[in-house]
Parts: structure tokens; sequence; C-alpha cells
């Protein structure tokens, strides 16, 4: 079965410009990614700031171009799409912000903000798209009267349903959540990961959860994967990998985690950098589970 | 509990506005004892750092303390003059907060923000503070602390800034240290490392230690005892085995429930029912 998605040896380097008399210093923010997604998957992208995994959700976007790799959306290589072929594949491919309060337009009523990529896409006249906003502030749970209201008037949980819905107003089939949840209180963020499951099964969406995270995901996603100064460290089936965490990197994560039972014993394993090969390629160490060691 | 260090009696905040008064704290009472660790929970709104910001007497109009007392050492905060306040606040209670970048001055060497807590409190000048800044800057294992002190805010990371932070307020040797969401801006392993100092440094001094957070999972490591606090009401305390155990009021349930990895006994209540994850090839299966 060809995945929805494969990032094939996804590559961005930052170039830092020192000044005209030192040499400029590259950042490897993502270094050679490869991973998979299957329709109808919930996959997991953790890491910690600076991994480079929203660079890499960017990168599958072309919000930011990459340097080197391929992304085949569908076994097309999106990277080589021209302008006007990438617009139309981004119907197909849409991205929930972390920021509920910068990613919305505060000039603009909430029913705006939804219609906008529908009008940008040329998609309907006014009265059908008027509908389908309708339709979609009912399907994320907002009302009817919230249509006319501004940003600042909603709480953060309303916002990113408000980005929920504008995410979902093209009918993509691919949803890149980078850190869709993350800004929200525990209870808040239980109602949108609630939302955001539901729609995996009503709408069959495939979604590239994006999250530090690790409890989340460990509870959302059926696959993860861990990203460690740009390259991805070990993959696999989420319970594998919780259960059998391998390389250094994903233990000392893992094991930082509080752990919510107060009279658990404490084993913090501390990061040796020396202890593995910062180049290692995945290589598969179990049933579906890869890790660079 | 027989002597607390901090006793908060019936404390009412009230933020007034033009149209409308938003009763921010509402009648919240609790104690900590010499050394304890009280957890105050509670979802953004819920009156956690404003019940701070009022032990230290910070509040800014229009928030103001309507009703209650705050005996800390047997004196009542609220009805001293700000002169022996000051002396208190920084001193015997002080405060790490959030964000360390905005909290620390951006213009000043750090060594110099350490010192410049224990000149303001008369506890050392010159080069004794700086040389004591130095030595905090060891307590809370700073490498190579010597040099460090020289350093910018800008030129440290995020965790080692939070270092800084508690250095300073350890510096007079408190015996509060009210500390507001002291990880939440950190990665998850810079968390923990934050966390085994903040343990240690507590067992060390014999801290009294007020941890406001969101994150049980920290409240579950750190805390020997844990207020919930809902709309600005305290609506449940206790040991911290019985409130991540057996809590008692609704709202502390429906918290819990939300957290992934409690969710009451049926288990994880987010997973996703039943999706095959062993389905296709999933892997990097490219390798050119």
């Amino acid at each position: 079965m060809t995945p929805l998605l494969e990032v094939r040896h996804l590559v961005k380097h930052f170039v830092r410009k020192q000044g005209l008399w030192r040499p400029p210093s590259i950042v490897k923010a993502v270094d050679d990614v490869s991973f998979g997604i299957q329709a109808g998957e919930m996959f997991g992208l953790v890491g910690e700031s600076g991994s480079g995994k929203s660079t890499t959700g960017r990168c599958i976007l072309r919000l930011v171009e990459a340097s080197s790799g391929e992304v085949l959306f569908r076994g097309e290589n999106v990277l080589q799409f021209s302008r006007p072929r990438m617009r139309r594949a981004r119907r197909d491919m849409q991205i929930v912000f972390q920021d509920p309060y910068s990613s919305l337009n505060p000039r603009m009523r909430a029913g705006d903000i939804v219609e906008e990529p529908l009008i940008i896409h040329k998609l309907g006249s006014k009265t059908e798209r008027r509908g389908q906003v309708a339709d979609l502030f009912n399907l994320v749970g907002l009302d009817r009267d919230h249509l006319t209201r501004y940003p600042h008037e909603f709480s953060g949980g309303q916002r990113q349903r408000i980005g929920i819905a504008r995410a979902l107003a093209l009918n993509p089939a691919l949803i890149i959540a980078d850190e869709a949840v993350s800004a929200l209180d525990v209870s808040i963020q239980a109602q949108v990961v609630r939302l955001m499951l539901d729609l995996r099964e009503r709408l069959k969406l495939t979604y590239l959860f994006i999250a530090h995270d690790l409890r989340l995901v460990e509870h959302i996603c059926n696959r993860v994967a861990v990203m460690y100064l740009g390259r991805l460290v070990e993959m696999g089936d989420t319970r594998t990998l919780f259960a059998n965490p391998t390389h250094p990197y994903t233990r000392a994560l893992l094991s930082a985690v509080p752990v919510l039972d107060p009279d658990a014993t404490r084993q913090r394993i501390p990061l040796d950098p020396a202890s593995f090969d910062r180049e290692a390629p995945l290589r598969e160490i179990g049933t579906s589970h890869w890790a660079a060691v | 509990m027989a002597d607390p260090l901090l006793d908060v009696q019936h404390l009412t905040v009230v933020f007034e506005g033009a149209r409308s008064t938003v009763t921010a704290v509402d009648n919240a009472s609790f104690q900590i004892a010499p050394g304890e660790t009280l957890g105050l929970v509670g979802e953004s709104g819920s009156g956690k750092s404003v019940t701070a910001f009022a032990i230290l007497r910070l509040l800014q109009p229009p928030g103001r303390v309507t009703a209650g007392h705050i005996l800390f050492e047997g004196r009542d905060l609220l009805a001293l003059p700000e002169r022996d306040m000051r002396r208190i606040r920084g001193a015997r209670i002080s405060l790490i907060f959030q964000e360390p970048i905005t909290a620390l001055n951006p213009v000043m060497r750090v060594g110099d923000q350490i010192a410049e807590a224990l000149t303001v409190h008369g506890q050392a000048g010159g080069r004794e503070a700086r040389e004591r800044a130095v030595d905090l800057l060891i307590a809370v294992r700073i490498p190579d602390a010597a040099r460090r002190v020289r350093d910018y805010p800008h030129q440290l990371s995020g965790g080692m800034r939070q270092r800084v932070m508690i250095a300073i307020a350890l510096a007079c040797h408190p015996a509060l240290v009210i500390a507001d969401e002291p990880t939440t801006a950190l990665d998850v392993t810079i968390q923990a490392q934050v966390l085994d100092l903040l343990r240690e440094l507590r067992a060390q001094y014999n801290l009294a230690l007020l941890l406001i957070t969101h994150d049980f999972g920290v409240i579950a490591e750190m805390a020997d005892r844990v207020a919930v606090m809902h709309r600005g009401a305290l609506v449940e305390q206790g040991p911290v085995r019985q409130i991540l155990r057996a809590p008692v009021h609704d709202y502390t349930r429906s918290l819990l429930a939300a957290v992934p990895g409690i969710g009451g006994p049926e288990g994880p209540p987010l997973r996703s029912p039943g999706h095959d994850s062993s389905g296709g090839p999933s892997g990097p299966s490219i390798r050119r």
C-alpha cells in the first residue's frame, strides 16, 4: 500500500551569515529525515525545541522550501510542483498552528476566517460558501452566532476550533497539527483532541501530529517518530516504542517525563551524547520498530 | 499542622472594572509547614498566580485584597508597612517565575543580578556579594560558574536561565519559595533537571515551596500536599496521593480525567478505539 505521505531524505539547512569575514555557519534543522504515513493514521512527530519537527512539517507544505529530498503525497513529489500546482495540492494538505492567539487574523470575523480558503481557491458561490462555513462551525462544535464574532471574543479552545474549521474548509486528506493543542489547558486540550480524533473517523483524515508532549502522543498516536537535532532517532508503533525505547535519546527523553504516580521510583536516564553515533541511519530493530543505533 | 510557616486565611482578591467586578481569589485558606511543598493546581484564570502575588503584596490595581489574612512566621503580611514587607519579599519569601527570559534583566550580567539581591537586603556588598554569586551559581549546578557570572541572560540556555532565577531566589536563604510554573517553558529533559535541582535544594535548605503548576506530573513528583483551585476557590486539598488517586471533588475528577495517562481505572480516555497500527509497511523503506 502506498503511503498517503512519504518523506524521503528530507534536508533543510539554514545558512547563517556571520559577517563579512567569517564563513557562514550552516544549521542542519532537518537532516536526512524519512518516514511514511498511511491514510487514516495519527502519526506523532515528537522532539524538544530545536529538534526540527516544526521545520519538517513546514517543508512538507512548502511553507519553507526544503534544501533537498522528496515529499511524496499520493506518490507525487510536491517539492517539484509549480506554484499553481502546489496551491491546488494544499487543498489536500492543511496545517493547524500552535498559537490560536496569533494564527487568526484579529480583524476578520470568525466566519470570514473559515470562508477565506474557499474564496482563495474560488470554490462555490457566496451562498454555497456561507452554507459550508455554517456546516464547518457545526462540525467543530461552534455555534452559528459565533460566525460574526472576532477572534478576541473567543477562548483559546474555541479559537483552535476556528483554526481546525479553517483547515477543514477545503476538505483535506492530511492535517499537519503543529503543537495544535500545546497552548491549551488540559481540559480544553482533551476536548480539542477528542474533536480531532472524532473528525479523523468521520472525515477519514490523516494526521501528522507534531508535539513535545510525550504523554499526549502516547495516548492518541498510533505511530510515533522521535526527532533529535534534525534527525529521526527512533520510530515505531507507539506501544512498542514507549514500552521498549531503544535509542539513548528516546530513553533519556521518556525517563524525563514526570511520572503521575507519587510512589513511582524515578529513574532518570541522563543523555550521554558520546554513547551514540549522530550520523547513524534508522534500521529495523523489531516488528514495526526502527532506531538509529 | 502544629506551626505553619504560611497561613493563608479566607483570602479574597477582587479586580474591579468599570462595569463588573471579578473575584479572582474567593475565600481561599491554606497552610504550608516549614520544609513542606504545597502544589497549587488549576487551569489558566483559576487564580493561582494572583494568590502568589497577593502573598507577596505585588498585586497591581485594579486587583486588591478585600478580605483575609496572610500570616507568615506569625505576622500578618497584609498589615505590615511596605518598608517591612520589602524586607520579607525576596529575602524570607522569594519568587521564581515561569519565563526567566522576561524576569531577568537583559542588560545586566547574571552575577550582578544575583549580587543585587544580596546587596538590596543588606546581606553582603561589593566583592563579597560577587563571590557569593559564584557560590550560588555553583549551588544551582551551573558549570564553569566563575566565568558564567559574567554572562548576560541571552548567552544562557533556557534551563541555565531558570537556574540563575533559582540562584537569585535562594540568595538570601528564604524560608518560602513561591515557584510559579517554574518549568512550564522548558523542554522535558531540562524540566527534569530543574525539578531534580529544586528537590535537592529544598532538602538542603529546608525550603518550603508553594509550587504553582497546571501539570499533574510535576505535582506527583514534587508536592507533599495539593490544593486544587477552580474559579478562584479552593475546591479540594489533601495529601498528594489522596488527590491523585481518590479525588473527592467533581472538578478535581474531571481535571484528572483530562490528563493523558490518568483518566481513571478504565484506562487512558484519549486512546482511539482499536486503530490497527500493524497494517501496512510504514517505516523508512527507502535506502538509496
